[in-house]
């Protein structure tokens, strides 16, 4: 590298980092306090040199990491580095015995994690198995089926708020009736999926005719409505206040301590996790799948192969919704209290973030994702309060440099053999 | 029809404000296709700015109305500036990346502002004094309205006459309007795009500052979080009018204020910001352009 | 006009008028069974206009498009088309590819060719889950089916590249499979050697004859590649400024004056 370009590109940093150290300065360095219609300024001089370095060091970083993703993009396939490392993952995982191996190792310490580590990391694993539910639901809407969705939260609150609602208003009738209510639980589930289902085609129907942008945008005034309108019928669903002391799935007529309780929604979360990874990775690889994935790619030239958009649309949503549904289900039944906070606007943008870094459309990516962002703040402790920071540059990061995703999406791979009178014998490896 | 004046006004002061959002919001929509959810966040920023220098300012014994001026100066100045900065840094590197990302991108940016301000200030709300005068002459009529909306009416209308002025009559307006008719075309007969693009972001970063500092010293609080709700209702504006349309989003915000300042006057305070959405979810259902907005059918 | 009993779809005075601009002005023609027809004009006439009204993306503002049930010409039963939708004219039997390149980039060529078999499938949603044995069965010969067109098209050795990588001649001959795959009787191409080179323009012809030779389908292309259309197509018509100014054998345009100036003005 040439000592000129050197020169010219540290003083480029360098012109940078004044630039920042002045636009940050009021907001950074100088704090103001209102006491008595008085406002008060005090200024941490501290902040300017850490100010200024990291913005030196890291717009020096920047102008790389931009041209770098530039030429990246003209390297042939087989030459990036991370198609060294898939292919070198593949042939680890080709081996039989490995892959099985770290199959069963995976279950058995998915099966064994409520025993291993108590009470208090079972609730995080169950609230973040229910993100991951959530992940893979928008997962269908977003990285399926193109359709930008910011008001997911809406679906996950139909489904606390239908076990929710079930509770207060049949949970009565149980009691006085003798009947366990944790029965409800059961019912709740496959009532939440079909109430929040008929949701989900609700609002698709004014979305029909609207793409991109306006889509999003839609989306997020369902969401925010759905919100306002729990938040302000106090009377039928409990406003603000919400719905309490929701009782526990139904385990064989037994009243379960806390604890245990903990560990039975946790193998009960697993379960449904292990559903919906299933149900996602057939639609997938079907027609209904494909026919998405075609809605996505281009709508019009989709329309021109036959496939009916309004159908299309009105599936993707309804799917999406289903599984939203049951998560909120969950979600009442682990907190037993439900009220309209846990339903902003922030906890779709806070699902969408996680399959975004987790990678659009990928079903991996969309669990790694959900775990990423939920267990983090968990075990990193100190950053809590970075928490959206964090995630927001995360998400900037990977959309410009990486925006298929950390762990993205592969096609599957087709093999046809030529049989002797030239028609070919199909299969298909993965 | 005093308690309708009343409200007339008051929607008519709030409508202004939502305009000097709404006109950023349309301005880089009708340039490069995005929705610039960052744009609350500049909006927070602009009053907060204001509210720090003022605050420095005043208590070093400066005279008031040099305070009211070098902060109003100063929040736009800064505004600008981020308005400028986001541009360059999260938005440029997609602009020929599917509209998606950059969407995307403009999510994380707001948040990434918001959490910024709340960790470098506070969470909360902090009240707001106001340096703005108070004019004598308004007395009688105090009540259908303040000094304070009133001032808003007259800077907001001061602003439009310029912005209109700007965009029919110079040399920048036109280029502006080239670029947002055809971005390639503009380009080939020699206008500067990344220039115009980040005139247009720096223009409506700057409004969007005066309305923060206008709202803020007409609510008398400020937090970090408002140029959230703010935002999306400015936004509402813009697409009620046409997103794209300058003249749409000045309509757009004025229809949305005095809805909302009749609505909550005359049916219930409980869903102000119902209001917005519901009229959002018509639009969009019912004539998706906007009221003054272009049918923009897609080529195919 | 005189509509040929042998006709598979017949437009009568199609007109569309957007905003005050007539893009098209009472258009009558109509295409036979089994014939390489070809539309053609300068740049602007409102061919691709045409296509769009075909195909649904456009309801015309004027006249009728009908074409003839299951593709057989009878003459007597044809069925009106104008203002469906894409999807269900698709579903009718007719198919197109684009002008600017529509592929489902972020897909392999072998499902893009699979999605246009959509319509001749039926699992749905709770087959997808399930999988039963009809729905393997189905897309097991989905797989095949595909395959076999992507060989007739000589895309067969792409099969699991990703869509948008391919070279562009590829890429318009996988629109091309697409579309086939649809199974229609009438396939609309919309410049299908534009940007090709002279190689790939004579591999194309020989193609669009197969097509229609081997899979009975009935061709109308619009070009503007003047040897590809005189070599292939049987019937021409010629639009300028939205208007039919010529109809005839290729021979026949070559010559009528009407054409020439059109396209090299007096």
């Amino acid at each position: 590298m040439k000592i000129r370009t050197l020169f010219s590109e540290l003083a480029k940093a360098l012109g940078n980092a004044i630039w920042f150290l002045v636009l940050l300065f009021p907001l950074m360095v100088m704090k103001v306090n209102v006491i008595g219609g008085k406002a008060l300024v005090t200024f941490r001089w501290n902040f300017v040199p850490v100010l200024f370095i990291t913005a030196f060091v890291l717009s020096f970083i920047w102008k790389r990491a931009l041209i770098w993703n530039e030429h990246r993009q003209d390297k042939i396939p087989s030459q990036t580095f991370s198609y060294k490392i898939k292919v070198t993952l593949q042939l680890y995982f080709k081996n039989k015995a490995i892959k099985i191996g770290s199959t069963l190792l995976l279950i058995a310490f998915v099966g064994v994690f409520p025993f291993l580590f108590g009470m208090y990391h079972t609730n995080v694993m169950i609230t973040a198995f229910i993100y991951v539910i959530l992940a893979l639901g928008l997962n269908i809407v977003v990285g399926l089926g193109g359709l930008l969705n910011l008001g997911y939260a809406a679906f996950f609150a139909v489904g606390a708020y239908t076990y929710g609602l079930l509770w207060k208003y049949v949970g009565p009738s149980f009691v006085s009736a003798g009947v366990d209510t944790g029965w409800l639980f059961w019912i709740a589930l496959p009532l939440a999926g079909i109430i929040a289902t008929i949701f989900g085609i609700l609002l698709s129907l004014p979305v029909l005719r609207l793409r991109g942008d306006y889509l999003a945008i839609i989306t997020l005034a369902f969401g925010e409505i759905v919100r306002m309108v729990l938040q302000n019928s106090g009377q039928i669903t409990g406003g603000a206040t919400g719905i309490s002391l929701i009782p526990r799935p139904w385990f064989f007529g037994m009243k379960l301590a806390p604890k245990q309780a903990a560990v039975y929604i946790y193998y009960i979360v697993v379960v449904l996790v292990i559903f919906t990874i299933y149900v996602v990775r057939r639609i997938e690889d079907s027609r209904v799948g494909r026919a998405l994935e075609a809605m996505r790619e281009d709508e019009i030239a989709c329309q021109a192969m036959g496939i009916d958009l309004v159908r299309n649309k009105l599936i993707t949503f309804a799917l999406g919704a289903f599984f939203a549904g049951i998560a909120g289900v969950v979600l009442a039944a682990q907190t037993t209290y439900i009220n309209p906070d846990s339903f902003t606007l922030w906890e779709s943008i806070i699902i969408l973030m996680a399959i975004v870094i987790g990678g659009t459309g990928s079903i991996p990516g969309a669990i790694g994702g959900a775990m990423l962002l939920k267990l983090l703040p968990e075990y990193f402790r100190p950053l809590a309060q970075y928490r959206m920071l964090i995630y927001g540059v995360a998400m900037i990061l990977v959309i410009i440099f990486k925006s298929d995703g950390l762990l993205p999406r592969h096609r599957k791979q087709y093999t046809f053999e030529e049989k002797s009178d030239s028609n070919a014998s199909a299969g298909a490896a993965k | 029809m005093d308690y309708f004046l009343k409200l007339f006004l008051s929607g008519t002061a709030k409508g202004s404000i939502y305009a000097l959002i709404a006109l950023g919001y349309t301005m880089v929509y009708g340039i490069i296709q995005l929705i610039n959810f960052a744009h609350g966040e500049v909006y927070m920023i602009g009053g907060f700015t204001a509210l720090i220098f003022g605050g420095f300012f005043y208590t070093m014994g400066m005279p008031v109305w040099m305070v009211l001026l070098l902060s109003v100066i100063l929040a736009v100045l800064f505004s600008a500036a981020f308005g400028f900065t986001i541009e360059r840094i999260a938005y440029r590197p997609l602009r020929n990346k599917p509209r998606l990302s950059a969407l995307i991108s403009a999510i994380g940016i707001s948040m990434i502002l918001q959490n910024f301000v709340l960790l470098a200030q506070t969470e909360k709300y902090l009240s707001y004094p106001s340096y703005l005068p108070e004019f004598a002459f308004l007395q009688p009529f105090r009540q259908y309205i303040n000094s304070t909306q009133f001032i808003i009416l007259v800077v907001t209308a001061i602003i439009m006459i310029f912005l209109t002025i700007l965009i029919k009559f110079t040399r920048i307006g036109k280029a502006m309007r080239a670029t947002a008719q055809d971005k390639y075309m503009a380009q080939l007969v020699g206008v500067n795009i990344n220039q115009v693009i980040s005139i247009t972001f720096i223009i409506g970063s700057a409004l969007a500052a005066v309305g923060g500092v206008l709202i803020c010293s007409y609510m008398g609080q400020i937090n970090y979080y408002i140029g959230f709700v703010a935002g999306i209702k400015a936004f509402v504006a813009a697409v009620l009018g046409g997103i794209g349309s300058i003249p749409g989003a000045v309509l757009g915000s004025f229809i949305l204020g005095w809805t909302e300042s009749l609505g909550t006057g005359y049916i219930s305070s409980d869903y102000e910001d119902a209001f917005a959405f519901i009229i959002l979810i018509l639009i969009l259902v019912l004539k998706p352009d906007g009221i003054l907005g272009k049918n923009q059918k897609q080529k195919v | 006009m005189n509509i040929d009993g042998n006709a598979i779809l017949v437009i009568e005075n199609l007109s569309m008028v957007f905003g005050g601009l007539r893009a098209i002005d009472s258009v009558s023609m109509y295409i036979k069974k089994g014939e390489i027809a070809a539309l053609i004009g300068p740049n602007g006439a409102g061919k691709t206009t045409i296509f769009n009204c075909i195909t649904g993306v456009y309801t015309p503002t004027e006249g009728t498009i009908s074409i003839a049930r299951n593709g057989t010409a009878s003459g007597e039963s044809l069925r009106k088309i104008q203002g469906l939708k894409p999807n269900v004219i698709n579903h009718l039997g007719l198919a197109r590819t684009f002008q600017n390149i529509r592929l489902f980039s972020n897909m392999s060529v072998l499902e893009n060719v699979m999605i246009g078999r959509h319509n001749s499938l039926k699992a749905g949603i709770f087959n997808a889950i399930v999988r039963d044995p009809r729905t393997r069965e189905e897309e097991q010969r989905v797989i095949e089916e595909s395959y076999e067109i992507l060989k007739k098209l000589n895309l067969h050795m792409f099969v699991n590249e990703m869509a948008c990588n391919l070279p562009y001649g590829a890429q318009r001959r996988l629109e091309i499979a697409r579309a086939l795959a649809t199974d229609p009787f009438l396939l609309l191409l919309d410049e299908p050697v534009a940007g090709m080179n002279p190689q790939e323009t004579k591999e194309l012809e020989e193609t669009i004859n197969i097509i229609r030779d081997q899979e009975q389908v009935t061709i109308l292309l619009i070009e503007h590649d003047m040897s590809l259309v005189m070599n292939v197509s049987e019937r021409i018509y010629v639009l300028d400024y939205g208007r039919l100014i010529a109809e005839g054998s290729p021979q026949e345009i070559k010559s009528n004056p009407e054409v020439i100036k059109a396209y090299l003005g007096e």
